[in-house]
């Protein structure tokens, strides 16, 4: 049973502190400075979880950030619950409330445990056995209800994390000896350098085996007085992106850091050795036991059996022993352990030893180790010293390519992509003065590589001889339980079957049983389970890769990740008025667009139905400032637009206008507008709301290809524009421009520039909605007084988009994007009239020969419904279908309760056989009703 | 995020930036057959390896060729379009 020792030299925890917290319902007592595992190992727990599938008790394992057994479900004084905190690395605090995760009733009486019985039926791809046909929705609901770790608690009060921007000349990941040489020499060369350490402080392994703690104490204290460095602790690096770009993810904010280079001394973690009930409690890593006794002054047990295969066993049992922890024995894998034993008098070291199963005792946790050679040792903790990996996870994600090899039996970076660099035993080196010579030469390295210089290759560079690892610790049981991956209980027989099934690669035997898909990702498990697979296929790690590691390097808490709600969006020059106005607003293209204005005691269909009646019986304005408004200049501004749009532009008449129509080179309609010339080398023209930034773009890209002589201007933001339109417009508008618009001085389709309402102003004959209108360009600022004189001209009534739909519908306008879609050319939208085929060259026009010849397959016609069906109540919407001897024929694009005429009418693309006036029609309803129509010529309203 | 070098303004972040895609010569369109045409409209050779492409720096509108690795999306050059002549031949 794990407690805690009287005061341990350098120990993190602060005595004077108690901090009180509840774990499963019962009171506990830790200090500041404990994790919230480390309290409870304290306090002799040894169970703190229950595992992903067979709910069996486990305990610290790791005890390294990645202890995925040890997920609990906690309440703060601050929070709600939240699921899934590692309680390896999550500082304890005060009034804490812990439960395990994944439990059925309690982490002591889990009724979950009784799964394990069921584990003779539930072989290695049971999901893909079991996962299909009729059986599906069985097994889902089944796995469903048992799966999962913590649970989400709806109620939990929303949390926002910030997101911070850092930039450095060298980033260093892992402050231990090397990493802290690795800041110093490159801040010794006048890089600004940022170190991060995922532990809550640095030093590294320095910090636990305590063999070198004076030596990088003095780094730590140089790092701290060196301007030119900033030490984060308690920050992991997630992901590294694209360009250096890498996130750091700290516990209440995220910073996104770009570096000019970027140094890995990430270090090594720890590897099991897998043998039968290797995941009981009281059965961890010796990195573990030292993390505990020197961090948090915890030891791990009363009687401790060492299983080794290194120096580092030994040395561990030397520091167990100076803290008074009593050493069973130390059991050594490897055939003899030359000069490590020494100083181990008393103590029974033992060679060539193999394990055969930890036994549990009554509380669950090991009570003792036997061995092959049915020798028994007594014990209440098996510490497990035999190996380590790189912690390479983020120099994958960076593009290095490791390789195993074979002397060290460890995999080391053997091509590093330009800006990165590795320090450390994460290259393989364990000698600690070779450790700090690797990071102060990598440093010099990476601030060279961060000015844009390069320094040459290394006079030398230290070589690791020693060998840690243990070339293949695993030690199969028949009877299983034999755990290679303790986040997903996976046994050796499980990888044995994935290869015996064909799936006998690491990438495809990790999807088909699950192995280091859990939390920790496969930190201690994806080297044992490719060791597992190449050893049944008599190869070596030398002959694959490792399973590529993606972000992120730790779970990364979802608040980090979640955007703010940003939804940003264009406002008008007189979005006041609008409001003023009583207006409903819709999104449009970005833009905030009142689509009717609302009359007290009327309902929408009626308000839309007054605005159209004000623009066809006497006068009604529209903000149409959200056209795009581009403006072009130069010699060849007339030559450039006869090639872009499909009309001809070089032949307008200053002072007119004429419709532009825009197809991309496939003949597809893309965008309109109204093109007008000001002068001879200058015009002035409007896209639809939606299209303008991508019409400005494209006009922009076909001029970086021609070279042509002329300059665009996005007029957009500079221009607000308002469309008098109706009857009475001509007479209203009159009264407040020096433009004279008599028929005869502006004529339909005129443009002209004068003073409206004192302003500068560009005025624009138009019938897009009626057959008499002006719409009146002014600069964005004069917007309001502009609005103002015409909308309290007299009579004068505001309308919306919706009226505005409905009054073009009348007079038979297509809407591209609303009537036209990415595979409609001009024809068949009934827009030929604007295109000009003899033209020398327009873009689109090669594919248009092709159309031409093939002739239309859909043509957009008009249609009304038959006003005894509107009587019934027949509902008819955009996007329904029309039906032709029960197959599609095509579908409705606009549809309208006309105000003006009294009926039902409507555009649909339909098949051409369909289009000539008089035809009956029949059209599928959103209720499925079918509904009979008859295409009539448009426009539908000849003339007001 | 990746970093485009825009030969106007310099180091920016990719989402200032759009792509048109690969640099391509269409055929004379009074010459070429319909399948001609249509090749250049539709087809796409993707084949992984060092591309010209158009790029546009969207906050200025400035439009410039990028010579990028599609393999290892490392742009290698960027320069102003009135140069891609002289390179294209080069």
């Amino acid at each position: 049973m794990m407690y805690r020792l009287p005061p341990v030299a350098g120990e993190w925890i602060d005595r004077s502190r108690p901090l009180a917290f509840e774990f499963e319902g019962r009171s506990f007592q830790g200090f500041a400075g404990d994790t919230v595992s480390s309290a409870l190992a304290a306090a002799g727990e040894m169970t703190l979880g229950r595992s992903f599938k067979y709910h069996r008790p486990r305990g610290i394992f790791s005890f390294a950030n990645h202890d995925a057994n040890n997920l609990f479900q906690v309440a703060s004084l601050s929070s709600g619950w939240v699921p899934n905190v590692r309680g390896d690395v999550t500082p304890l605090a005060a009034g804490m409330r812990v439960a395990a995760v994944n439990t059925i009733g309690g982490l002591a009486r889990d009724r979950g445990r009784f799964i394990e019985w069921l584990a003779p039926f539930l072989p290695v791809g049971f999901y893909y056995k079991a996962f299909h046909g009729r059986n599906f929705p069985r097994w889902e609901q089944r796995i469903r209800a048992i799966s999962g770790l913590g649970r989400i608690a709806a109620d939990a009060p929303r949390e926002r994390t910030p997101k911070r921007y850092a930039f450095c000349d060298v980033l260093v990941i892992g402050a231990g000896s090397s990493g802290l040489a690795t800041a110093l020499s490159a801040a010794d060369a006048g890089a600004r350098v940022l170190l991060v350490d995922e532990n809550a402080h640095a030093g590294g392994c320095a910090s636990w085996t305590g063999s070198t703690a004076s030596e990088v104490g003095a780094l730590i204290r140089r790092v701290a007085d060196n301007p030119n460095i900033e030490l984060l602790t308690g920050t992991y690096a997630a992901g590294v992106y694209a360009d250096r770009w890498v996130a750091l993810v700290e516990p209440s904010r995220m910073t996104k850091v770009r570096a000019g280079a970027v140094v890995f001394a990430t270090g090594v973690i720890e590897q099991p050795a897998v043998f039968r009930n290797n995941d009981l409690p009281g059965v961890l890593l010796g990195s573990a036991a030292q993390r505990l006794l020197r961090r948090h002054a915890i030891a791990p047990g009363k009687r401790v059996a060492i299983l080794t295969a290194n120096r580092e066993g030994h040395e561990l049992a030397r520091d167990l022993r100076a803290h008074r922890v009593e050493v069973a024995a130390v059991l050594d894998l490897r055939a003899g352990f030359g000069g490590d034993a020494q100083g181990l008098d008393g103590v029974r070291c033992v060679a060539g030893v193999v394990p055969e199963a930890a036994i549990a005792g009554s509380n669950g946790a090991v009570c003792a180790l036997r061995l092959r050679s049915a020798e028994t040792i007594k014990c209440d903790a098996v510490l497990m010293s035999v190996g380590f990996a790189p912690a390479s996870g983020l120099l994958s994600q960076a593009g290095a390519v490791l390789q195993y090899d074979m002397a060290l039996q460890q995999h080391v970076p053997v091509k590093l992509p330009p800006g990165f660099f590795a320090a450390g035993r994460v290259s393989g080196i364990y000698d600690c003065a070779a450790r700090r010579q690797d990071g102060r030469d990598a440093g010099a390295e990476a601030a060279a590589y961060a000015r844009g210089g390069h320094l040459g290759p290394r006079a030398s560079r230290p070589e690791s001889t020693r060998q840690v690892s243990h070339p293949y610790p695993v030690f199969p049981h028949a009877s299983a339980r034999d755990f290679v991956d303790l986040d997903e209980d996976i046994q050796v027989k499980d990888l044995l079957g994935s290869a015996q099934e064909g799936f006998d690669s690491t990438e495809l035997m990790k999807r088909f049983s699950t192995l280091g898909m859990g939390p920790s990702q496969g930190k201690h498990a994806n080297l044992h389970g490719a060791r597992i697979l190449m050893r049944s296929r008599d190869a070596t790690l030398a002959d694959t890769a490792l399973t590529t590691q993606r972000p992120f390097y730790h779970p990364v808490p979802l608040k980090h990740l979640a955007g703010r709600g940003f939804h940003p969006h264009r406002h008008s020059g007189v979005h006041d008025r609008h409001v003023a106005l009583d207006a409903n607003f819709m999104t449009v293209g970005g833009w905030q667009r009142p689509e009717y204005y609302h009359a007290s005691g009327r309902s929408r269909t009626e308000c839309i139905a007054a605005e159209v009646r004000a623009v066809r019986e006497h006068a009604g304005l529209i903000d149409v400032s959200t056209l795009g408004k581009i403006e072009i200049f130069g010699p060849d501004a007339g030559a450039f637009l006869d090639r872009i749009y499909t009309g001809s532009f070089s032949d307008l008449r200053a002072g007119m206008t004429r419709y532009g129509l825009l197809l991309d080179e496939g003949g597809i309609v893309r965008d309109d507008g109204v093109i007008a010339r000001l002068a001879d080398q200058h015009f002035y023209f409007t896209t639809t709301t939606s299209g303008a930034a991508n019409v400005y773009r494209e006009l922009l890209l076909w001029n970086a290809r021609w070279r042509m002589d002329c300059a665009f201007v996005n007029a957009t933001g500079q221009r607000a524009a308002f469309n008098l339109a109706g009857p009475k417009s001509r007479e209203l508008l009159q009264a407040i421009t020096d433009i004279d618009l008599s028929e005869k001085a502006f004529p339909f389709l005129g443009v002209r520039e004068g003073r409206v309402a004192g302003v500068e102003a560009r005025v624009l004959r138009a019938g897009f909605v009626s057959s008499l209108g002006f719409e009146v360009h002014v600069p964005y600022r004069s917007a309001g007084p502009v609005w103002d004189a015409l909308a309290n001209a007299s009579g004068v009534r505001a309308f919306g988009v919706e009226a505005q739909r409905v009054l073009r519908l009348e007079k038979g306008h297509a809407i591209v994007a609303q009537d036209t879609d990415n595979l409609t050319n001009p024809f068949e939208a009934g827009m030929g009239w604007a295109v000009r085929m003899q033209k020398p060259f327009f873009v689109g026009q090669r594919s248009l020969r092709i159309h031409v010849r093939r002739g239309v397959r859909q043509k957009l016609i008009g249609f009304e419904l038959a006003p005894e069906q509107v009587a019934s109540g027949a509902a008819i919407r955009e996007s329904n279908l029309l039906i032709h001897l029960g197959e599609i024929a095509g579908r409705v694009t606009s549809v309208a309760q006309s105000p003006t005429l009294g009926r039902t009418i409507g555009l649909a693309m339909a098949a051409p056989h369909l289009a000539p006036p008089g035809t009956p029609i029949v059209i599928r309803g959103s209720d499925g009703r079918l509904v009979s129509a008859r295409v009539v010529r448009t426009p539908f309203l000849e003339a007001e | 995020m990746k970093i485009i070098h825009c030969p106007l303004n310099g180091p920016r972040p990719l989402l200032e930036f759009v792509s048109a895609g690969e640099v391509r010569n269409a055929p004379d369109p009074d010459a070429c057959s319909d399948a001609e045409w249509t090749a250049y409209l539709f087809n796409r050779a993707s084949v992984p390896g060092v591309k010209r492409e158009w790029w546009c720096h969207t906050p200025s509108g400035y439009w410039f060729i990028a010579e990028r690795d599609t393999a290892s999306d490392e742009i290698l050059a960027t320069y102003d379009a009135a140069e891609l002549p002289a390179r294209a031949g080069a």
